[in-house]
């Protein structure tokens, strides 16, 4: 993976999967850190199968074949003097955090955080996105928008079309300038 | 700067299209599944999602839409490409890029001309 918003539509792809209604995604720009939490309220994990996911390498022997989706966020973020942590509930929900030293020469950078909201959008899954830099913040929140398109679905690709430049100038009027 | 009050004027315009369109059903609808699974994700299927959006959107095609999936399941040969045109059998593109994409829409969407240069190789 080359970019940090890469592995964000990654393990969110998990959270949908996961079947969740509400996925709720924070990019935090503070203090030398990108940190970026995934929060969603899916199916979850009960504590063999979470203990599993964050150490795949020991039980890649079972049966169950464990993915590489959360393994590769996890090395990303230690590689780049940053932490990792997942937590989850069965039946609750799970949150997915990992951090990123800003000026860390192996931490890879932010990318195309706008592409990666877009290719998420779809009408049975709602998102509430919030980008922080500092004092300021951009939050995109699907619910909002699909008050406003009713009937029309949030994925035709007029609105995908739209939605895109929307969101990309409004991250831009927040981090823009700074090189992530 | 845009905001969003703005896609009001976007469902309007939609709506109107609609229903100006004659028996609309999504039955109807011709389909573009790109696989997004970690694999997926690794080779391009992002930037190749966003392009076929934006190939039908330029084109002004209707009735199209674009998807994303889990895995397709050939994690060598990503990205996968689903594309499912109602009352035809579904054709499968692996390793594809914009590039590719570009000419899926151009011959197989809009000619219907399926790109045999973009099936998988049977060795
Ligand atoms: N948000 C989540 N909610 C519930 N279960 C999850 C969640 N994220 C991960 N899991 C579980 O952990 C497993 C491993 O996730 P991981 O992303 O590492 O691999 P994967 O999704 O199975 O495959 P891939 O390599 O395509 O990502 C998943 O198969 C799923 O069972
Ligand atoms: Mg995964």
């Amino acid at each position: 993976m080359r970019e940090l918003s890469l592995h964000i539509l990654d393990i969110v792809q998990n959270s949908v999967k996961a079947e969740a209604s509400v996925i709720e995604i924070d990019v935090n720009i503070h203090d030398g850190y990108i940190n970026i939490t995934i929060k969603d309220n899916g199916k979850g994990m009960d504590k063999e199968l979470l203990n599993s996911v964050t150490n795949p390498f020991t039980t890649s022997r079972k049966t169950r074949k464990v993915g590489l989706g959360i393994p590769l966020i996890k090395m990303a973020a230690e590689k780049a003097g940053g932490s990792f942590k997942i937590t989850s509930e069965k039946g609750v929900g799970t949150v997915v955090y990992s951090s990123f030293q800003i000026d860390h020469i192996d931490r890879m950078p932010l990318g195309d955080i706008s592409e990666t909201i877009v290719t998420l959008l779809d009408d049975k899954t709602d998102f509430v996105w919030k980008v922080r830099l500092n004092e300021k913040e951009f939050v995109f929140d699907t619910r909002e928008v699909k008050n406003q398109l009713n009937p029309i679905p949030i994925d035709s690709v007029e609105v995908l079309v739209y939605l895109k430049s929307y969101i990309k100038e409004n991250i831009e009027s927040i981090i823009g300038g700074i090189i992530l | 700067m845009k905001t969003i009050a703005d896609i009001k004027a976007i469902r309007d315009k939609m709506q109107a299209q609609i229903i100006n369109r004659d028996n609309f059903d999504a039955q109807a609808e011709t389909r573009i599944v790109v696989g997004m699974a970690t694999c997926g994700i690794a080779a391009g299927a992002r930037p190749v999602f966003n392009e076929f959006v934006e190939q039908v959107q330029n084109r002004n095609l209707k009735g199209v839409k674009v998807v994303r999936t889990g895995c397709l399941g050939m994690c060598k040969v990503e990205p996968i490409v689903e594309i499912l045109v109602p009352g035809e059998p579904k054709v499968t593109y692996v390793k594809v890029d914009q590039e590719k994409a570009k000419n899926i829409v151009a011959k197989h969407i809009v000619a219907g001309q399926v790109c045999t240069d973009y099936l998988v190789d049977e060795e």
